[in-house]
């Protein structure tokens, strides 16, 4: 592949070296970094998993952009990176050519500064502009806070769709049931929707400057804090990318036990996102059956983590362990909830008029999927049969299949998360039946060195990764963490259009994506 | 008509028995005395307008708990209501964001009076961990008048219960909450 690029596109690289097993870093100068990732996007035919930046000025002098690309066959991360000027920070965007991209590359340019040449879209994302001033980005080592809070007095622009008989409806950031902040622009003519521009940022807490300093255990406690839904998968990707900076092989009762808690996570979910597409057709007898189920998912949780949402039970090089009655509880739990599920899923596909609410209702088209990087179920049900759990020789030993749908629509994504709800609930009998025998240790002691990894784990909603580096005081130094949620609510903006507003619940909770993942 | 009648005569019922050891009795007398007060204070119901500004969605799934068939707190007088306009308290999870003050300000003052604030969540106390973020003004007490704390991270839909009973207490020896 290297050879490829030097003659195919004539870029020598800077440096290469595989780093923690399965990542392959290749440096480029910053004038070849466009070259090198619309190279890297071709071969591997995959969207950008994640693109950030770090501001290594102390250490050597230079802005670092990086860009990552799963090549999925290899099952290799490849992380393209460019050092930039310490004083001017500018590269090459990728955005009009790659659209995946266009998102981090202005999360990087709000966060560090830095510049991009070419762009299409140059407005801030989280930091909006009435509220912050210009010019403080707050991820640079040396950020100064622009002091108490304030109008800064500058305007967000929306696009303007124009026309006879079009009108805007604006909706949130506080909306009417008990949900995440975020604001909903839809231009309409008529009763369908020409466009919807979705603007977020709204819980945006600086969730990644609280990571830096803090030892890698205070770290991995945090991480469990920004998505409070999908708490373990977070805390999963975190311990992730210690355990392979440090080099540590996690004992198979412990990967036993996490694969465990991480399909509980995943099947307490789904059940509330069936219940909240009957709800959002007000179809109330199966939402109430489905929150019954979820409930009994979540006092499960409680009982074996000491936390409904799982929280505080994972650990660098380990977890807290699973007890043979514990397990007893499990696999209890989850025939019940097998047949609860069963019970809901007859009424909601016995239902003609839920029927007609789903079908055909939202589609996205696997090529804007696929464009736009959408991943997990919504990505599943627009026919790209991706899920990280692949990765995993444990999910592989356990004959794994992702599920997959073709159609695109509201009920192609309820399929794919019913399909997974059962496919969880057989995975983690499997995973408990094989932990009785399991030897039995602790969880290894992690001493953490410096150096940096990617991280990951298949959340409900889809891969969360991890970018972390650790310094040589064993401290987080840079921690990106990149939900599926950040590309997916473009997914969910460009399958609502066409559609009439009073169907965007539905559409919104088909997709069921993250406020807080997302703002960070 | 007939078919649908038969039909549902002949599946019989389709729910199950919510299983009684789900809540605990301590909910249950907990809910009553909470009842008890409502109906006193506030005629039939108290009505909550809930805020996220900022929480991670723990703390939304736990007030959503609440409300689900086994913990199901809308039969002891408490209910969301979707518009500030219909509430008498505001219930705010989240370190309080920058991005949200505007909004959270805003929506407090679309309530009528006499309004008071709960604050749900470590977070929302004195903004918990992200107390030192550069983006959160660390909890909705740094804006407004909080009257009452429910503690946990996410509270236990219980804890919930048990904070508006110490509130609508206070309520009992000392009048209004403070506005």
């Amino acid at each position: 592949m290297l050879r490829l690029l030097r003659d195919r596109e004539g870029v020598s690289p800077v440096s290469f070296r595989l780093n923690a097993g399965d990542e392959a870093h290749l440096e480029v100068r910053p004038g070849d970094f466009r070259k090198a990732c619309l190279f890297a996007h071709n071969v591997s035919g995959a969207p950008v998993s994640t693109l950030f930046a770090e501001d290594q000025r102390a250490e050597r002098r230079r802005f670092f952009i990086r860009c990552v690309f799963c090549l999925r066959q290899e099952r290799i991360w490849l992380v393209v990176s460019a050092g930039l000027d310490p004083e001017a920070p500018e590269y090459d965007s990728l955005a009009n050519d790659i659209f995946s991209a266009a998102l981090f590359e202005r999360e990087a340019d709000e966060m560090f500064g830095l510049k991009r040449r070419g762009a299409f879209d140059d407005r801030p994302l989280r930091l909006h502009p009435e509220v912050w001033p210009e010019g403080f980005h707050p991820l640079r080592k040396d950020f100064r806070h622009p002091g108490p809070r304030g109008q800064a007095g500058r305007d967000y622009a929306f696009r303007r769709v124009e026309g006879e008989g079009v009108f805007e409806v604006p909706v949130g950031p506080v909306h009417a049931g008990i949900i995440g902040p975020g604001h909903f622009r839809f231009s309409a003519a008529g009763e369908p929707v020409l466009n919807l521009e979705i603007r977020l940022g709204f819980t945006h807490r600086g969730a990644e400057k609280l990571f830096e300093g803090r030892t890698a255990a205070e770290a991995l406690a945090f991480s469990e804090l920004v998505d409070g839904e999908a708490a373990f998968a977070h805390s999963l990707a975190f311990s992730d990318a210690v355990e392979k900076i440090c080099g540590v092989k996690t004992p198979e009762e412990h990967l036993l036990a996490r694969g465990i808690l991480l399909e509980l996570e995943r099947m307490y979910n789904h059940a509330g996102d069936l219940g909240g597409l009957a709800t959002d057709v007000g179809f109330g007898f199966p939402a109430a059956c489905a929150a019954a189920l979820k409930e009994d998912l979540l006092a499960l949780n409680g009982k074996l983590a000491g936390s409904r949402y799982l929280k505080g039970f994972n650990r660098l090089g380990g977890t807290c362990g699973l007890t043979v009655p514990m397990l007893d509880e499990i696999e209890a739990a989850l025939a019940s909830a097998l047949k609860d599920f069963s019970g809901i899923m007859n009424i909601l596909y016995g239902s003609a008029s839920f029927m007609d609410r789903v079908e055909e209702t939202g589609v996205l088209p696997q090529k804007t999927a696929a464009e736009l990087g959408v991943s997990g179920p919504a990505a599943r049900a627009s026919g790209i049969a991706w899920d990280m759990r692949e990765f995993s020789p444990l999910y592989r030993r356990a004959g794994f299949r992702p599920a997959r749908q073709a159609q695109g629509d509201v009920l192609a994504r309820l399929r794919v998360r019913a399909a997974e709800f059962e496919e969880s609930a057989r995975l983690a009998r499997g995973f408990s039946t094989a932990l009785r025998t399991a030897p039995r240790s602790g969880p290894v002691s992690v001493e953490p060195v410096e150096g940096c990894a990617l991280g990951c784990a298949e959340s409900w909603r889809g891969p969360v990764l991890c970018w972390v580096r650790l310094g040589r005081d064993g401290r987080v130094e840079r921690c990106k963490v990149t939900d599926p949620s950040f590309l997916g609510w473009e997914g969910l903006a460009q399958a609502v259009p066409g559609n009439i507003i009073p169907d965007f619940p539905l559409c919104n909770k088909s997709f069921n994506l993250s406020y807080p993942g997302n703002d960070l | 008509m007939t078919r649908i009648f038969l039909e549902s005569l002949r599946k019989g019922r389709l729910s199950r028995a919510v299983k009684a050891s789900s809540a605990g009795p301590e909910y249950e007398k907990a809910g009553q005395e909470l009842r008890a007060l409502i109906a006193r204070h506030f005629g039939r119901s108290l009505q909550i307008r809930e805020v996220d500004a900022g929480s991670c969605g723990a703390c939304e799934s736990e007030i959503i708990s609440a409300c689900n068939p086994i913990y199901d707190i809308q039969r002891f007088g408490v209910d969301f209501a979707a518009s500030p306009r219909h509430a008498d308290a505001l219930l705010v999870t989240g370190p309080v964001t920058r991005n949200m003050e505007t909004a959270l300000l805003r929506t407090y003052e679309a309530m009528s009076g006499p309004k008071f604030v709960i604050t749900c969540g470590d977070c929302a106390l004195d903004g918990g961990a992200f107390k030192d973020s550069y983006y959160c003004a660390g909890g909705a007490g740094a804006l407004l008048p909080v009257a009452a704390h429910v503690p946990g991270c996410p509270p236990h839909p219980m804890a919930l219960v048990e904070a508006l009973l110490r509130l609508l207490d206070r309520l009992n020896t000392e009048g209004q909450p403070k506005m």
